[in-house]
């Protein structure tokens, strides 16, 4: 497979307008914190973006307060059909304002400009639109004929996909009338802090939606505030678990979406070509920064040689760089940090006797930047079989029955996702039965729809987001 | 003369068997003005473990039985049920001394329950699953699935509550450990022995007799019990020291209840909903 030359087609940073410090919207305007403040870069630079504020327990209290009032004032006494036209301004303006979230979002999280304005933003858009139109039919949701909201929901998400886990979170919780306090991850903050302005542009009433920055400590206070009655939380198993035991006791309803090691796997009857597509997206979209991530490569031995070496070949084609080229296939990664935690779990992959091999692509000399990796020879036991690496970094195992890869692919604490490649029907409904992953995408991997519930078995969390079973977890009268 | 009646040695109820508990201890179970009902087996956590096991090997097989077959093997176990209801309105009006009517209410409530839920086996997939109109070429399915070993602290309402809990948590396809009213047990006992001539399965409930106090954490923080009812938790901080120690393999917790529950209204779905698990199949549609 030979590689084109591009030239270089950078999107325009001109669209977006940062400004150099941001406060916290409380009560629908932005309000100065209490605590200090701290800068968000563009990873693939290191360029400071802007200094956000760290907000204090008090603040998180004052938000609280805020979404408190607007849940018992305003909120709660809105007909339905009244919130439905908000969230379908919100949706509206979010397209609208489409391209100018895509810039930032690439810029504050180092994601190609192709995913974030082919794939993160208009999902936004459709979330929130999906949604707009639960507002007022709740009654049809399955949970009775008048379900209730639960009140004030506190929200923490991900730095994977700011914007995007922003509108999973806040559509559902507003369309089944809750009020909002959302915590963005403190590497990825601007986009939510531009989405307060979409909230003024569509003149939701003040304190429906705050938004709070700052880091783990600031997310603690907000998930262990007393007058919270929701907590939805996306991130590590680890935080996860935290949040679990922190809400003991309490009558706090919980969704978790955590981790994931993903199995992706590959019988020998399975189209190749279309297989290695779905292999590289499933572990190289979002640079691997992706709780499904299909990380676990189960190959048929018959056609694992194969396999590899078209995987190679069309890994040799993918361009790493600038976020915001449109050509540009593989970001940067999140955050030094993040680039740490990958490069030290490769060193335990080579040093445990797997075998390590690259794309062959050019570092950039600044930012955060880690080549399309594959690991081969891996078992069962080496580390990066079973411990998410959350980077563009991929086990592959092989098996010889669906017996073997079902038992290999289950052999995991956790449970997000897997994936099936084969043409033969019967095949793909048996392994989906057996499979223990709350999605299993079968020729096909990463796909994302609002009217789709996500979210996993085992400690990969518990809850949906997205469908119905997404709307009854802001509900009273569901478990889930 | 009148006969000597033949007592029964009340034991537990793992993987189908009827073993004593393993660290040979007992504790009496008391009737209303506390008089002597029996010796009962008083569980230990190596029972509690055991019980675990057998119901982890259990599982595969019984959730994938058909759903009719789930659903007839719980309605039969009703038929059993129905079979030793003069038994068990003498042990609720000795245990909790009920009169002949309440007792009589508790138990055809018990029996008629468990008819509900077993018809929910070939069902409750139809109500909590969804085909998802996903805005692209694609074939995509969300359906409900046990979510495995439930580890239960049962009501301390000795047959009706019992059963109120076992029921939802088996039509799904979960196995069960249960640990009975500490307060009375015996019901729970004649329980396991209509469910081991009932065609279920051995290890698909598992029943201990013993306090909830000593073995539920060690059900709670066990890594092969995927969720935690507390129906039965009546201390709240036994109930939030359970869910911390559940947090350790994010088991599901189905929360203590915050008031008194009458187990004689209609169930909701909530009790099904909370132990199963969403499973989304997509599929590209293509020629």
């Amino acid at each position: 497979m030979t590689k084109f030359e591009y030239a270089p087609a950078p999107e325009s940073r001109s669209i977006v307008d940062i400004k150099s410090s941001y406060g916290l919207y409380i009560g629908g305007e932005f309000v100065d914190g209490k605590g200090g403040s701290f800068k968000s870069i563009s990873p693939s630079t290191e360029e400071v973006l802007a200094e956000v504020t760290e907000a204090t327990a008090d603040d998180v209290d004052l938000a609280v307060k805020a979404a408190r009032q607007a849940y018992d004032k305003v909120w709660s006494k809105l007909p339905g059909s009244e919130r439905a036209k908000y969230l379908y301004r919100i949706a509206r303006i979010m397209a609208e304002r489409s391209r100018e979230f895509a810039v930032l979002e690439s810029l504050d999280n180092g994601k190609p400009i192709k995913e974030s304005r082919d794939v993160d933003l208009p999902l936004v858009s459709q979330w929130f639109f999906y949604y707009a139109g639960w507002a007022d039919k709740l009654g049809h949701a399955g949970l009775g004929p008048d379900p209730k909201a639960l009140g004030v929901a506190g929200q923490v998400i991900p730095w994977n996909f700011p914007i995007m886990m922003l509108a999973w979170k806040i559509a559902p919780a507003l369309a089944a009338g809750n009020t909002v306090v959302l915590k963005p991850a403190e590497t990825t903050p601007l986009t939510a802090l531009l989405f307060a302005e979409v909230c003024q542009q569509a003149e939701l009433p003040p304190g429906v939606v705050n938004i709070i920055t700052g880091a783990g400590a600031t997310g603690q206070a907000l998930v262990e505030h007393p007058d919270v009655d929701k907590v939805a939380f996306t991130g590590s198993t680890a935080v996860g678990k935290a949040i679990a035991r922190s809400v003991a006791g309490t009558s706090k309803k919980v969704t978790l979406e955590l981790g994931g090691k993903a199995a992706n796997i590959v019988f020998d009857d399975a189209p190749l070509d279309q297989a290695v597509e779905g292999i590289v997206g499933g572990i190289f979209f979002n640079q691997g920064h992706v709780c499904c991530a299909g990380s676990r490569l189960l190959v048929q031995e018959s056609v694992y040689d194969e396999v590899i070496d078209k995987l190679k070949q069309r890994m040799s084609t993918l361009r790493l760089g600038d976020p915001l080229d449109k050509n540009t296939d593989i970001g940067a990664i999140n955050s030094a940090e993040q680039l740490a935690r990958i490069k030290e779990l490769s060193d335990v992959g080579d040093a445990e006797g797997a075998e390590r091999w690259s794309a062959p692509c050019e570092i950039p000399d600044s930012g955060f930047w880690f080549a399309p990796t594959i690991f081969t020879g891996v078992t069962q036991a080496h580390r990066i079989a079973r411990e998410e690496i959350f980077g563009p970094v991929l086990s592959i195992l092989t098996f010889r029955t669906p017996a073997e890869a079902v038992e290999k692919a289950n052999n995991t604490p956790y449970g997000l996702s897997a994936g099936v490649w084969t043409e033969k029907g019967s095949r793909i409904l048996s392994m989906a039965n057996q499979l223990r992953a709350g999605v299993v995408w079968a020729n096909t991997f990463n796909k994302f729809d609002p009217a789709s519930p996500f979210g996993g078995y085992k400690e990969s969390g518990y809850g949906r987001e997205g469908g119905r079973h997404g709307l009854a977890a802001y509900l009273q009268g569901a478990s889930a | 003369m009148t006969r000597l009646d033949v007592r029964k040695t009340h034991k537990l109820y793992i993987g189908g068997a009827f073993p004593r508990s393993e660290s040979g201890r007992t504790f009496e179970a008391v009737d209303a003005k506390g008089g002597f009902l029996g010796n009962m087996a008083l569980a230990s956590r190596k029972d509690a473990r055991d019980a675990v096991l057998a119901a982890r090997k259990a599982f595969g097989g019984w959730s994938t039985r058909t759903p009719y077959n789930r659903g007839q093997v719980v309605y039969r176990l009703a038929e059993v049920m129905e079979g030793r209801r003069d038994q068990f309105i003498e042990q609720l009006r000795a245990a909790e001394g009920l009169n002949d009517k309440k007792a009589t209410t508790y138990v055809d409530a018990a029996i008629d329950r468990v008819v509900w839920y077993a018809g929910w086996a070939d069902k409750y997939v139809q109500v909590l699953g969804n085909g998802n109109p996903v805005s692209g070429p694609f074939f995509n399915l969300s359906t409900p699935e046990p979510t495995g070993v439930v580890a239960t602290v049962a009501p301390s309402g000795p047959l009706l509550g019992l059963v109120s809990v076992i029921a939802p948590a088996i039509v799904t396809g979960n196995t069960v450990v249960v640990i009975a009213s500490e307060k009375y047990p015996v019901p729970a006992v004649t329980l396991s022995e209509c469910m081991a001539t009932s065609d279920l399965p051995g290890g698909v409930v598992n029943i201990l007799t013993g306090k909830p106090a000593e073995i539920a954490p060690w059900l709670a923080s066990h890594m092969d019990v995927n969720a935690l009812d507390l129906a039965g938790v009546d201390d709240p901080e036994l109930a939030a020291s359970l869910e911390v120690a559940a947090a350790d393999n994010l088991k599901r917790v189905l929360r203590a209840p915050s008031a008194p529950v009458d187990w004689l209204a209609e169930p909701t779905l909530a009790r099904l909903e909370g132990l199963v698990e969403t499973k989304t199949v997509w599929h590209p549609i293509g020629v």
